[in-house]
């Protein structure tokens, strides 16, 4: 299996929506939602913009980085930030991520 | 099922988190806004015969369902008016011919579909082809762990063995998987082992739901009543596994309304956030509301709008937000936490629609409903009466729905 559930989130984990998640905009009432089994989140900007850069190519790493640049912010602070919401999403099972083929 | 999307369930988003919960943001309880999810219950013909059956007692027959054409129609418009996700369910679903076309039907306008199914009609062709056809999330109900129990609560010999089989190829084709597992008297002693199935089968979700005593569960009650020691055990079973699965198998519990003491925020409130489209087309408030005598539910193939019927029917308004309530709930502090509870089991239990849930300690039927309860969980009193269109069979010695 290429896909995981249940993952640890860290600075090298390559995440990415499970296809049982989705990231949508919401026309009717103009915000971003996350629709997923029997629930609807609402994510804030920040949050649909780290999911935005959920491709499973991009590491969690890589977006503190491009994060930090963007908002001229202390890295370490939005790695932190990025990794909570993240692990947040993968406790629910709302969140997937690419990992080598051992086998 | 259970409520659907209500707050208790959609509030585990921690602020911190970067993500509130829609609902908490935008309450519908001013506006009336269109609701994020709807159940569509295609069909009320099912192979199974659960005597907790959340269908009327009055089934639609197979001739007066939507058609395809009328389906795909509804599907559109709820689509266009903002509805995000749709429930297929029943009956069984998977009994309609016309299932795929539909789940492609939604897919195509932009819905997040759901099947709420007991699976056994299913062959692994078929649920592939829903995959395929874009279908997002498969529920499967479970009626224990073990055909023993399992196949006589369903009333449908190899039930259970067809039901696991459904549910590993729903993980096969790498569907999340959510168990419903309905509790009562009779089945309560398998919770643990249920809870391990659940995990065995690889779902992300079990909901165990204790049976809600309308329609034919309120016919069933002396047979399915669980002691007040069984709910105390199950609480704690939940309890403890939550803890323990975290992050492996979230479990959503609904309590049982007997011995609670404050009522359930009933369908997130009357009309407030949640509709249900019955198989003939019926625009209804929840699944049992027509069980309640003396309300006139629009249809989808009136000339009114889906829109205009969730807005200005007569039946959602009835007992919508507050202003309808009487005492004790008028002066509440709790009228806008529980909307009054469930305006079906008002009705089923005290006749009006419109007095407060029994449920609730303040209702004046409370002692009496919990009374009731626990003498009938200390009869033993097992026989099932099965769920048919014949208006229900008697279960025998020898014969378990057959």
């Amino acid at each position: 299996m290429a896909a995981s559930r249940n993952i640890s989130v860290s600075e090298a984990s390559r995440p990415k929506l499970p296809r049982h998640t989705r990231l949508k905009f919401d026309e009717t009432r103009q915000v971003w939602v996350i629709l997923a089994p029997e629930r609807v989140l609402a994510p804030d900007e920040i949050a649909v913009e780290v999911l935005q850069l959920c491709d499973g190519v991009r590491s969690v790493g890589d977006m503190a980085d491009q994060l930090a640049a963007k908002y001229a912010a202390p890295r370490e602070a939005i790695l932190a930030d990025v990794i909570a919401m993240l692990q947040d999403l993968a406790d629910k099972g709302f969140l997937t991520e690419v990992r080598e083929k051992t086998s | 099922m259970s409520d659907i999307l209500a707050g208790s369930k959609t509030t585990g988003a921690a602020p911190s988190d970067g993500l509130a919960v829609l609902e908490s943001q935008r309450s519908t309880a001013e506006t009336f806004g269109i609701p994020l999810a709807v159940l569509a219950e295609l069909t009320h013909r099912c192979p199974l015969q659960c005597p907790y059956c959340s269908n009327p007692i009055e089934l639609d027959r197979g001739g007066s369902e939507l058609t395809t054409e009328e389906w795909k129609k509804v599907l559109s418009e709820l689509a266009e008016i903002g509805v995000l996700q749709i429930h297929f369910s029943g009956g069984e679903p998977t009994a309609r011919k016309d299932l795929v076309e539909l789940v492609q039907h939604a897919t195509d306008v932009g819905l997040y579909s759901n099947l709420i199914t007991s699976a056994v009609l299913l062959t692994k062709e078929r649920l592939s082809a829903l995959a395929d056809a874009g279908l997002c999330h498969v529920q499967i109900s479970f009626q224990g762990n073990e055909p023993m129990v399992a196949d006589r609560v369903a009333g449908l010999k190899n039930a259970h063995e067809k039901k696991i089989e459904a549910a590993k190829w729903t993980r096969e084709l790498d569907l999340p998987l959510t168990v419903n597992a309905v509790m009562h008297r009779q089945n309560l002693h398998q919770l643990s082992d249920i809870i391990q199935m659940a995990v065995d089968l690889d779902a992300d979700r079990l909901e165990v739901a204790n049976v809600q005593y309308y329609g034919w569960a309120l016919k069933n009650r002396a047979a399915l009543m669980p002691t007040i020691e069984q709910i105390e055990e199950t609480s704690r079973i939940v309890e403890e596994a939550a803890v323990r699965l975290k992050g492996i198998l979230a479990i959503d519990y609904v309590v049982p309304d007997y011995y609670a003491l404050r009522p359930k925020k009933c369908m997130g409130g009357w009309g407030r956030q949640f509709f249900n489209i019955s198989p003939a087309g019926k625009v209804l408030p929840c699944h049992a509301a027509e069980s309640i005598t003396g309300l006139e539910f629009e249809s989808v193939r009136s000339n009114h709008s889906i829109a205009w019927i969730w807005q200005n029917s007569e039946a959602f308004n009835r007992y919508r937000g507050t202003g309808w309530m009487p005492e004790p709930c008028k002066s509440c502090e709790f009228r806008e936490i529980d909307f009054g509870g469930c305006r079906c089991q008002a009705f089923a239990l005290t006749g009006d629609a419109g007095n407060t849930d029994p449920a609730c300690t303040l209702s004046p039927m409370h002692e009496k409903i919990f009374k009731d309860a626990e003498r009938e969980a200390a009869a033993h009193q097992d026989r099932f009466l099965y769920r048919n269109f014949a208006g229900g069979t008697l279960e025998t010695e020898g014969e378990h729905g057959a």
